[in-house]
């Protein structure tokens, strides 16, 4: 016992060296229809450099069996739970995780799933800019890699260079789970008008959202809302998050 | 608790069946049942990478793995259960909106569906017509840019007339930072597509879905249906048949006919039902007669009709004569550039010859229309002729040609009509640019040795009967 906890205070310091501390600022997501929902605060928080890594996921693996593959409850996870698993690089990004098995790695690991503020937020950076994303040439990098064939060698590549945060690869290489990535409640055609969610429209409706021509928000958004806490896709991963230093 | 109870009743008491979905251009067989059934149809959502045009790749986004997605035909009065699955190497959620449903989204909502899920809902086709379907997945223009439509005809309780063949046309426009042509995996330029600039608009997803090999085809005497859909996501179709009359087109897909026209405006997002008769052969060509996208663009597909020819219904050319006043331009115009040195007269006549006769089919540069259009510019196979057959060249622009031919590796199989009106010096002008220009070289055609060639040719029915 006394061994685990060693291992594990060693696995816990390893994954803190790859976690850098992003500054608090404010942040417009891509919905918000009224003017207060248009300049959000973000306060300082710590975010992996890297999303988590086949190798440390297989530590987790070890230290907590319950979420291995052939043990793991139909309920926190679908069929296809790390199919993938053996065949990807220690390297690779892990994939076919469920947002359960991702909540509770962070837990394990000493943080949280980032807010999709916070991801959203650290992910409008690119070498250096701290919010690049109604830039042309920063939107068509991301949507390249939305328009690139998905396949297991693909999570081989190195992703989005760092930020001037020091975070990678939150672009070109996988989707991330984040904490409240069904807040949105939207539906993928919400042009129903008169709900609760006229967010996430199409057409004419799009106009409430804040940033029209940043496409690769929207299909981030899109994703999310598509998903369910069980969902495993083959190119959805994550990285954890911390409160940062008050 | 009652009508629940009915209705389910009703629901299960149909005669189940699975519809059976086609490619383009194919269209599934005419429903002959007289009474309504429960119809499952199973779409699968499909990313991968296609041919946009010769040598041009792209990220198409797919109902069932092909631009337009897999026809679906259903009957008035079906119920039809629907399953969309969302391939698991997909990268991006769908959902599909037809235009068929009556009830809120067209069924989008309820069909949005994750990579690696499947949805199911139901719906009944209450209204007969050919409705367009398409994602509708935020952001919605782009999943539809990328290929995501297709169509649905919900044959109605009558069917139409019986003709011999039905053929599935659905046009859409493309966006690439790249105009038309430039090689390689072009991206999907989200600029050119807010801008409405497309650099493609083509049928079936590629600029060379419906030609040469692929064509469609029919036969002399036989009456033909086109199933025309236009995805958009931006640009209203002009849809014509170049030398054909459309005798009946339901409208925007609709339940009444329009009789004997010649041009048809679709929608983004519409369709319409198009008939006509074949009569007399040839190769008739489907465009977009906002004209530059056909010619330009790539909306230009290919219709072989084999058979007879009807010589009442079209003669062909009958007789090629001096036309006076065009020869006072041109030899005003030549005095006018007589000054210059000899080389610069014939160069500039023979731009000016080519440009007139040649270029609408083979380009302003020679470049051609791939698999339409053979190039002239760096072309082996005319490099060929006019060093080592040189007689065959002058029969190629004097008489046209039909048939195979191969340049430059790619195969075509169309039709050139003659080149009519020149004279044995400008042929021998325009012929000599031509192969001494855009890095084609053989030695030059003289006026005399023309005279020759042409004489030399085999006789035809035209010359047999003698206009000399």
């Amino acid at each position: 016992m006394g061994h685990l906890s060693a291992a594990l205070l060693l696995s816990v310091a390893q994954l803190s060296v790859h976690r850098v501390s992003v500054p608090e600022g404010r942040f417009a997501p891509l919905f918000g229809l009224e003017a207060k929902q248009r300049d959000l605060p973000v306060a300082r928080f710590e975010l992996d450099v890297r999303p988590v890594s086949r190798a440390s996921f297989n530590r987790f693996l070890a230290a907590m069996p319950v979420w291995r593959r052939d043990r793991i409850a139909t309920q926190l996870a679908e069929e296809r739970y790390l199919a993938s698993f053996e065949r990807l690089s220690p390297g690779m990004p892990v994939v076919e995780v469920s947002y359960f098995a991702a909540r509770a790695y962070c837990a394990w690991a000493g943080g949280r799933l980032p807010t999709t503020l916070e991801w959203e937020y650290a992910a409008a950076a690119d070498e250096t800019r701290r919010d690049a994303s109604l830039s042309p040439d920063f939107a068509q990098r991301i949507l390249d890699w939305y328009a690139a064939p998905s396949s297991l060698e693909a999570l081989d590549g190195t992703g989005s260079p760092g930020n001037v945060y020091g975070v990678e690869a939150l672009h070109g290489l996988i989707w991330e789970w984040t904490e409240d990535f069904n807040a949105q409640l939207a539906m993928s055609d919400s042009r129903q008008s008169g709900e609760r969610n006229t967010n996430f429209t199409c057409g004419g409706g799009s106009n409430g959202s804040a940033r029209r021509e940043d496409y690769a928000a929207f299909m981030r958004y899109a994703l999310r809302a598509s998903l369910t806490p069980r969902a495993t896709l083959t190119n959805l991963g994550f990285r954890c998050a911390a409160k940062g230093p008050s | 608790m009652l009508l629940p109870f009915i209705l389910a009743l009703a629901a299960a008491a149909l005669p189940e069946e699975s519809a059976q979905l086609t490619e383009p251009p194919l269209v599934p067989p005419v429903i002959t049942r007289t009474t309504p059934a429960m119809v499952t149809v199973n779409l699968e959502v499909i990313e991968k990478v296609m041919q946009l045009a010769d040598g041009v790749d792209y990220m198409f986004w797919t109902f069932g793995g092909t631009v337009p997605g897999r026809f679906i035909r259903v009957r008035e009065g079906d119920t039809v259960e629907f399953w969309l699955a969302n391939n698991p190497n997909n990268k991006l959620p769908h959902n599909i909106d037809l235009h068929a449903v009556t009830g809120p989204g067209g069924g989008a909502a309820s069909s949005f569906t994750a990579p690696g899920h499947k949805s199911k809902f139901s719906f009944q086709v209450l209204n007969p017509g050919l409705y367009v379907y398409h994602c509708a997945t935020a952001p919605v223009g782009m999943h539809i840019a990328n290929g995501m439509y297709g169509l649905i005809y919900v044959q109605p309780k009558k069917a139409l007339p019986k003709v011999d063949h039905e053929y599935y046309v659905m046009q859409g426009d493309f966006y690439t930072d790249a105009d038309f042509g430039v090689k390689g995996l072009q991206p999907f330029s989200m600029r050119r597509a807010i801008d409405e600039r497309p650099s493609y608009v083509v049928f079936n997803g590629s600029a060379l879905s419906l030609v040469g090999d692929k064509a469609l085809s029919a036969k002399v005497g036989e009456t033909i249906r086109l199933f025309v859909g236009n995805g958009g996501p931006n640009m209203v179709s002009s849809f014509h048949v170049i030398g054909e009359i459309f005798d009946h087109v339901y409208t925007e897909g609709g339940s009444r006919a329009q009789d004997n026209l010649q041009t048809t405006l679709i929608p983004a997002g519409g369709s319409a039902i198009i008939e006509f008769s074949l009569n007399t052969d040839g190769t008739y060509l489907l465009v977009d007669h906002s004209i530059f996208r056909a010619f330009n663009k790539g909306a230009l597909a290919q219709l072989k009709v084999d058979g007879a020819s009807n010589k009442a219904v079209y003669s062909g050319k009958e007789l090629d004569t001096t036309y006076l006043g065009d020869e006072s331009v041109a030899t005003s115009l030549k005095a006018s550039t007589s000054r210059q040195a000899p080389q610069a007269v014939v160069a500039n006549d023979g731009r000016s010859l080519f440009t007139r006769n040649c270029s609408m089919c083979h380009q302003p540069e020679g470049q051609g229309l791939a698999g339409v259009f053979p190039p002239l510019a760096n072309s082996d196979f005319l490099n060929e002729m006019a060093n080592h057959r040189r007689g065959e060249f002058v029969q190629f622009v004097l008489r046209g040609k039909t048939g195979k031919i191969t340049v430059n590796s790619v195969d075509y199989n169309g039709v050139m009509t003659p080149v009519a009106g020149l004279d044995d010096a400008k042929l021998a002008t325009v012929m000599t640019w031509v192969s001494n220009t855009w890095g084609n070289k053989a030695p030059p055609y003289t006026e005399s040795e023309v005279k020759a060639l042409r004489e030399a040719l085999p006789a035809t029915p035209s010359t047999v009967g003698g206009h000399e």
